[in-house]
């Protein structure tokens, strides 16, 4: 065998080169399929898509467009609120019960019809599952022994559900829109349900679903999920029985892409039609290529943090000084250019009462002046953990150079997101630089976690931001932001959310430094993408192609 | 006896490998329980997943409980896909393979013609181009060269497909039955998904096949030199041979022997070595998985990974010992 090596060789070597050559020849390239939509997008937060337990931004998106609700935002004007699923709703004298009716005739892409007993379902199961969303509805006093009874079907089409606190109701209507109060379909749930062991602290017997509802699908949006891996895509088909008016594309499909560059790359020789995750230098260049951009202002805020555990970052006047060491315009200008604007209050534009208040400009002398009053004339050496994605990168060295200016020598840990946030919740961070998205579409998300902090010890149980970094919140600004959440009147509740965010401004250990924009480029094929006002309302239904 | 000596070496060899990676694994500080819920969960959820994990147990349980249910076969589940972490490498693993496979067999094809022609030619230009050839090989990084070649053949040319293994539109349209999409695509009859497949898969398979085409030449260059200043070549000629025959047929055969161990090597090299590739080309294999799964403290997916590729370097090994024996009939009878 081994006798004619030299003659295998010479064919085997031959053909190998003949095929790099094949591969050489130029190509027709392959667009994606007319009746499909394809988007580039960094979707590696994801970890389940079961409504019932998701609590990330990426999920949210997903189970928009494949789930409904009783209720959603108005597209036109996110402070409002129209029915979803429910046609009319009422609230009782004493603010304590709403009652909802369904539209007629819904019904869910597996072919059963939509009841109020599985709405009533939906709710049983998110609060007994207790999974990181829960607490939306927890929070209105709903627990796994009574919620059975406060959140009911009346009739078929008739649903009741019942708080513990005359909260206002735009607060109440608002939470519904979350991802959480999604309605799945009870048959089909309950037919993957698991037999569980009872445990201390898990009563039930059964898994509601939970395991398979991780990668599986028991909804009623105008897109049905057919498949979600992990970190590689998720694929939606239209939902032939979706109630509202139909999808214009038969299947919709998120491919997971991590960097800009390659989404870049992808965007401009057709092999996506979306790009989402695009960083300022490439938005620049795909827009030279004829690529289309559409953007919206998103309820996210970026900031960094001073941990008040440590002394120095503790004194009143260094806070103060802190939020005179940003180059705020020239941040605004280069690093967050298209995909955010400076924004220094904690309430993001578009919620009720949201100030766009910017009164912090670059100032080293009043840095200085304010470091020499606390004591720390010659200043001091800090660290900062910074995940290492941008844009927190880039203004985080930002941050390094002007705090140099006023003799703040600043250490940047660079560390993955993961490693990042475990060091941060557990306290041992001195400056920590994130963002905060809005758990839902209501300003006491952020007020909540801003200004409230009832225990600050390290066994605090309400781990808020202002817990997460030490803050003793004043009395005051907690009463008035617990306060507002039970103000029925929305005007005087929006007063009470600006006032809260003038003062936290000036005195809280939080610098705020801008609201993110989300951008999105894409192929000029496509008819009415568009981006929505939060991730909940980004949906892919109206798009068609030429 | 020499087969329950191996089997103890390999035993050994499992248990230290599982050990340093699960200390690894927990020393780092990132909390697992964050992976599975997420950036956003409230603290006493997370609490209360650390509960359910036995994080809150001291490191020997936690790691004689792991050994306890691997032994058994259970490598526990991944935390980022929900599956069985052995699923979920039966789905990698041929990904990986696929990839290595066709990179081995580039660089063994044009490799070894490449490395005998050097020894041949020894000191001529052609040495010389082949000597630089390699050098790139061995010093250039792959990712430079992989973003370098991606720019140029997708993003400039177009002649190559996007990173990834298969085009989106053939994810309907084809179902794989071995995990091997180029042998499944061939057993259809589809060929437009095969030319899809070969497509995305020269690109990497083809850089993978450069980089160890280049230590696969050096090293059949020496190993020929070595052969052509032996007695028997002289011998050979002294008895009129051809020039071809004894380069092919005597030189190399002794060469080969060696040769044979370098290759497998490379092999295994590419098997568990592929993860920068992967992750340039976005290779749905063995080495993204693992990547993927350590970014996500997923630790039983990182594990049953580790675990993968011992028993491939150690069957490799095992394997080019046997073609060895057989190759070389001296070994034969120790």
């Amino acid at each position: 065998m081994i006798h004619s090596l030299h003659k295998s060789f010479r064919v085997l070597s031959t053909s190998a080169a003949f095929g790099l050559l094949l591969a050489a020849a130029p190509q027709a390239f392959a667009a994606t399929p007319a009746d499909t939509l394809v988007e580039g997008f960094a979707i590696d937060d994801i970890i389940t898509i079961d409504p019932g337990e998701a609590f990330e931004l990426s999920t949210a998106e997903v189970t928009a467009n494949c789930y409904s609700k009783l209720v959603m935002l108005d597209p036109s004007d996110t402070s409002k609120v129209i029915g979803d699923l429910a046609a009319s709703w009422t609230t009782s004298d004493d603010g304590l019960t709403y009652t909802f009716k369904l539209k007629p005739g819904l019904k869910f892409a597996s072919g059963n019809p939509i009841t109020a007993a599985d709405v009533a379902f939906s709710f049983e199961r998110a609060v007994k599952l207790d999974k990181s969303p829960a607490f939306l509805l927890t929070q209105f006093g709903l627990t796994g022994d009574n919620v059975a009874d406060k959140a009911k079907a009346t009739d078929d089409a008739t649903f009741t559900f019942t708080i513990d606190k005359p909260y206002a109701p735009s607060f109440v209507l608002n939470v519904l829109t979350a991802t959480v109060a999604s309605i799945v379909d009870k048959k089909v749930v309950m037919e993957h349900a698991k037999k569980v062991e009872k445990t201390a602290d898990y009563k039930y017997d059964t898994d509601f679903g939970n395991e398979w509802m991780k990668t599986g699908y028991a909804g009623s949006g105008p897109y049905k999920t057919v498949a979600w891996r992990a970190n590689e895509a998720v694929i939606m088909e239209a939902n032939p029985n979706y109630y509202g008016e139909k999808p214009k594309l038969k299947r919709v499909i998120y491919r997971h892409m991590k960097e800009s560059s390659g989404q870049r790359l992808a965007l401009e020789n057709g092999d996506i039609d979306v790009a989402r995750n695009l960083e300022p230098g490439d938005l620049d260049a795909v827009q030279k290529k004829g690529v289309l951009l559409t953007s919206a202002p998103k309820g996210t805020v970026y900031y960094f943090s001073l941990n008040q555990k440590n002394k120095n970052l503790a004194k009143p006047e260094v806070v103060e000084a802190m939020k005179y060491l940003v180059d705020y315009d020239a941040i605004g200008a280069t690093l967050i250019k298209g995909i955010g604007e400076i924004h220094q209050t904690f309430l993001p534009k578009g919620q009720l009462g949201a100030l766009s208040d910017n009164p912090y400009k670059l100032d080293v002398a009043k840095a200085k002046e304010l470091l020499a009053k606390a004591g720390l004339k010659d200043g001091f050496t800090v660290t900062m953990d910074v995940r290492n994605t941008q844009p927190v990168t880039g203004i985080a060295e930002s941050v390094q150079q002007t705090l140099a200016q006023a003799g703040i020598k600043l250490e940047i840990i660079p560390g993955d997101g993961k490693q990042t946030l475990t060091k941060f919740r557990a306290r041992t961070h001195d400056i920590y630089i994130g963002q905060w998205g809005s758990d839902y579409f209501d300003p006491n998300s952020n007020a909540e976690t801003f200004t409230v902090n009832p225990d600050n010890s390290d066994e605090g149980k309400s781990k808020t931001l202002a817990w997460r970094n030490a803050w003793d919140v004043p009395k005051e600004l907690s009463d008035a932001s617990k306060g507002a959440l039970l103000e029925k009147d929305s005007a005087k509740r929006a007063a009470i959310y600006e006032d809260l965010q003038k003062k936290v401004l000036a005195t809280s250990p939080f610098v705020i430094v801008f609201q993110q924009t989300e951008v999105a480029g894409y192929s000029p094929k496509l008819k009415n993408f568009k981006l929505g006002p939060s991730f909940d309302t980004n949906f892919v239904y109206p798009v068609s192609k030429d | 006896m020499a087969v329950l000596r191996f089997f103890v070496t390999a035993a050994t060899t499992f248990l230290g490998l599982l050990a340093v990676t699960f200390f690894i694994g927990r020393v780092v500080p990132i909390d697992p329980a964050l992976a599975i819920v997420g950036d956003r969960a409230p603290a006493h959820v997370v609490e209360r997943v650390r509960e359910q994990l036995g994080l809150n147990l001291p490191l020997y349980e936690q790691f004689w409980i792991y050994l306890k249910q691997a032994v058994s076969g259970d490598f526990g589940t991944s935390v980022l896909t929900t599956n069985p972490v052995m699923a979920d490498i039966a789905r990698v693993f041929p990904a990986t393979i696929e990839l290595a496979t066709i990179g081995t067999i580039i660089g063994a094809l044009l490799g070894v013609p490449l490395g005998v022609l050097a020894a041949v030619k020894r000191g001529s230009i052609a040495d010389q181009v082949v000597r630089v050839i390699g050098l790139i090989g061995y010093s250039v990084p792959i990712f430079w060269l992989g973003l370098l070649a991606l720019v140029l053949f997708y993003a400039r040319l177009n002649w190559v497909a996007y990173p990834g293994r298969i085009d989106i539109v053939y994810e309907y349209t084809f179902t794989p039955i071995t995990g091997f999409y180029l042998l499944d695509a061939i057993w259809q009859g589809q060929w437009d998904v095969f030319w899809d497949l070969f497509r995305h898969i020269i690109l990497p398979g083809g850089l993978l096949g450069y980089f160890s085409l280049a230590y696969i030449s050096r090293m059949t260059r020496s190993f020929m030199l070595n052969e052509l200043s032996q007695e028997y070549v002289v011998a050979a000629r002294a008895k009129g041979l051809s020039e071809t025959r004894i380069i092919w047929f005597h030189a190399l055969r002794n060469a080969a022997v060696p040769l044979v161990t370098v290759i497998a090597l490379s092999y295994a090299g590419l098997l568990e070595g592929s993860v920068l590739t992967e992750t340039i080309f976005s290779w749905p294999g063995l080495g993204l998985y693992i990547t993927n799964s350590l970014q996500n403290a997923d630790m039983n997916a990182v594990l049953g990974g580790t675990i993968a590729i011992g028993v491939v370097f150690v069957s490799i090994n095992l394997f080019s010992d046997v073609l060895y024996r057989t190759l070389d009939p001296r070994t034969r009878s120790r």
